[in-house]
């Protein structure tokens, strides 16, 4: 595979896009040879990325929960892909500004947005979810790949400041057949602007295989057109994408533009609540993955360097059940949203005709008493 | 009072010879009044930045850009690739960090390019945030006909962004307002679709940049007269206006001239009183008749005024075609005597 000869817009040399994702930790939990990035992290942190990862698996089973008892509409599920989340979320700062697609549950709770305001876009309280924006997250994003250009919207808006923070498009890989991701991309580049671009792959979109998305090597590979760096990771090796992604965002702080991060990886669940996926894949497949979990693999490693510990499991454990109490209690429990809410936030500066329609409405309920 | 806190604190570039200019201007273009506009408010406010295709290095293919990158320096003003949607997606994040984004759609046809980024996310985010994000951002678009165009360059839009909940939509009609139409937008905290009827831009008028015109929501009557209601905007104004000399000279008929100016929001008081009055309207646009702005001005004054009426409400507009091929757009475009024909029918009744 060629290098691109030509420098980009920052002086880069764009390196060729290697095919073998960048793997610390094995399928089998143990350490790779990997040696181009320091792993040496923290006992703290890689501890707490496990304690993340359980906490995001369960709350995530515990939202299933919530829609069969009939308390949530819908719920599009982040298992399998906890690692990706966690790991690419964790390395980041609190300034920086995270675009989410809507299956980023690890990404919120990294962030601190509590369960029950997640859960808020799922049970039909407020659509994006509740107070993401005082996390400096943007809220859910249901129209596939079209929030990219927020994040580069965003980013420039950073570089225009001077501010050496970065912004990070969460895509999927149907995410990046869309138009919108194609004029994302290439905007970040041409601008050079601190945006990292990570790519879930995680094989399906709905019912259509990456396949049908592109027909080049790989979803990083189309960063060489765009004069970026593309990387591809185990989106399974929490380590892998935490140090991936720090990297990317060290390098766009410091004026180096944008990546492109592909993070293999697999949705082990339905698309969503609604969605019936032995129609289309395999069992096998499902097996193969399932093999592939990133989070027993995980285990095993902090295990092998002498992190894991039944105090730290008791720990996950009692707080991984905190949360899930505490997000039902605000979830079940919680108002409707005041109805004049939809009228009042539509503008900043209401308008004459809105007045009128929210009084009508206010009239109509106080009709039915 | 995240925006608040998000407010940028460098230091703008050094303001430029247009604005050391007197304060107000004789005889000059709505290109120059737009111009001016733009330039008095990103003087006013460094958050302001203008962007597009071809509005900096070249000033804008109508020039209405010309000087900003000169005078503010490229990083308020800048050339962007050759993608509508990417210039709202940008605006929208740029706003979610406290800008204040005027981009550039070279032309009305090109946006609907930008469809999804200004229905789903431009005119949402306010609601969507609860409230927490403001999205100040103001969209120009040359727009309309009756230039002479190719196929994509001469389409009416407004009815899209009309009923589109989140947005407000103005259009000028004369110099005067193009300025404070278009700085009225970039002080709005709510985001504004600004479409400049590109027949107009070489008309010329006087501005006042000292004292600040009618604010959006609010329409104007050009004309006064006692028979018949012409309800219009944009480059139809000027349409109308003669129509209304024609027929007071020739027929005998006054006819008062409504410019809505705001298509969002409506004002419909000054409509109110305007039927009141006269009993009998006749809505001008150029786009297509079916559900264009007409439908839903004729179904407000029947549902509020509908006793006021002496005859129904016609629209004298374009056809339900795509827009004609230049040729042919003369006499597709509701001219004075297309407008006549409806005003003396709803004479005629009654």
């Amino acid at each position: 595979m060629p290098t691109n000869s030509q420098p980009n817009v920052v002086g880069q040399t764009v390196p060729a896009v290697d095919l073998a994702p960048i793997s610390l930790i094995g399928p089998d939990g143990l350490p790779t040879a990997e040696d181009r990035y320091n792993r040496e992290l923290p006992e703290e942190t890689l501890a707490w990325l496990y304690e993340m990862m359980v906490v995001t698996r369960d709350l995530d089973a515990e939202f299933i929960n919530l829609q069969r008892q009939g308390e949530l509409a819908l719920v599009a599920s982040c298992r399998g892909q906890e690692a990706a989340q966690i790991g690419s979320a964790a390395c980041l700062r609190e300034s920086d500004w995270l675009f989410p697609q809507y299956r980023e549950v690890g990404v919120f709770l990294v962030r601190g947005i509590p369960p029950a305001n997640i859960a808020a876009a799922w049970r039909g309280r407020w659509h994006g979810g509740l107070e993401f924006t005082r996390k400096h997250c943007a809220p859910i994003a249901i129209p596939i790949g079209t929030h990219g250009l927020h994040a580069v919207g965003a980013a420039m808006a950073a570089q225009l400041r001077g501010e050496d923070s970065v912004t990070v498009a969460y895509l999927g890989d149907g995410a990046t057949s869309q138009g919108d991701s194609h004029e994302a991309l290439n905007l970040a580049s041409v601008f050079a602007v601190p945006c990292v671009f990570f790519v879930q792959n995680n094989h399906w979109a709905i019912s259509t295989p990456v396949s049908r998305q592109l027909a080049g090597p790989s979803i990083a590979h189309r960063a060489m057109g765009y004069g970026m760096p593309g990387i591809r990771v185990d989106g399974n090796d929490p380590l892998a994408c935490y140090v991936v992604t720090a990297e990317a965002a060290e390098r766009a702080r410091a004026g180096g533009g944008p990546t492109l991060i592909e993070a293999i990886t697999y949705r082990m669940g339905a698309h969503t609540t609604s969605d019936d996926p032995t129609r289309y894949r395999s069992q096998a497949e499902v097996e193969h993955w399932a093999a592939l979990d990133p989070i027993p693999r995980y285990r095993t490693y902090l295990r092998h360097i002498g992190v894991w510990n039944e105090r730290l499991d008791e720990r996950v454990r009692t707080r991984s059940a905190r949360m899930r109490t505490e997000l039902r209690g605000a979830l079940v429990g919680a108002p409707d949203v005041a109805v004049t809410d939809m009228f009042d936030t539509t503008y900043a500066d209401i308008t004459p005709d809105l007045v009128e329609q929210r009084q009508q409405l206010l009239n109509e309920l106080a009709k039915e008493g | 009072m995240t925006q608040m806190m998000d407010r940028p604190t460098a230091t703008p570039e050094p303001i430029g010879p247009m604005l050391t200019a007197v304060a107000s201007a004789t005889n000059v273009t709505m290109v120059h009044a737009i111009n001016r506009a733009l330039h008095d408010a990103m003087a006013a406010d460094e958050r302001v930045l203008v962007f597009g295709e071809d509005v900096a290095r070249l000033g804008g293919v109508f020039r209405v850009t010309e000087g900003l990158a000169e005078t503010f320096g490229e990083k308020r003003c800048f050339d962007t690739p050759l993608a509508e949607s990417a210039l709202i997606g940008v605006a929208v994040g740029l706003a979610l960090r406290g800008f204040v984004p005027v981009p550039e759609i070279q032309f009305d046809g090109f946006s609907y390019l930008a469809f999804d980024q200004i229905v789903s996310h431009l005119a949402k985010y306010h609601m969507r945030t609860h409230g927490e994000i403001e999205m100040p951002v103001t969209v120009r678009v040359p727009s309309f006909g009756g230039i002479g165009a190719v196929e994509h360059h001469s389409e009416s839009t407004e009815t899209y962004w009309v009923h589109t909940a989140g947005l407000k939509v103005v259009v000028p009609s004369t110099p005067a307002d193009a300025y404070w139409l278009l700085r009225h937008a970039i002080s709005s905290r709510d985001p504004v679709i600004y479409l400049e009827p590109k027949r107009r831009y070489w008309a010329r008028g006087d501005i006042d940049t000292d004292t600040p015109g009618l604010p959006i929501g609010r329409a104007a009557v050009r004309r006064n007269g006692d028979h018949v209601t012409v309800i219009t905007y944009g480059g139809l104004v000027q349409t109308a206006l003669r129509a209304a000399e024609t027929a007071a000279a020739e027929y005998d008929w006054d006819l008062e001239v409504i410019d809505l100016r705001s298509l969002s929001p409506l004002d419909f008081d000054t409509i109110a009183a305007s039927v009141r009055k006269t009993g009998r309207v006749v809505v001008l646009h150029e786009g297509p008749r079916t559900l264009g702005f007409g439908a839903e001005l004729a179904a407000r004054i029947q549902e509020q005024l509908f006793y006021e009426l002496e005859a129904p409400v016609l629209r004298a507009t374009g056809f339900d075609t795509p827009y004609p091929p230049a040729r042919l757009e003369k006499i597709w475009l509701p001219g004075p005597d297309r407008l006549l024909d409806y005003v003396e029918k709803v004479l005629d009744v009654g």
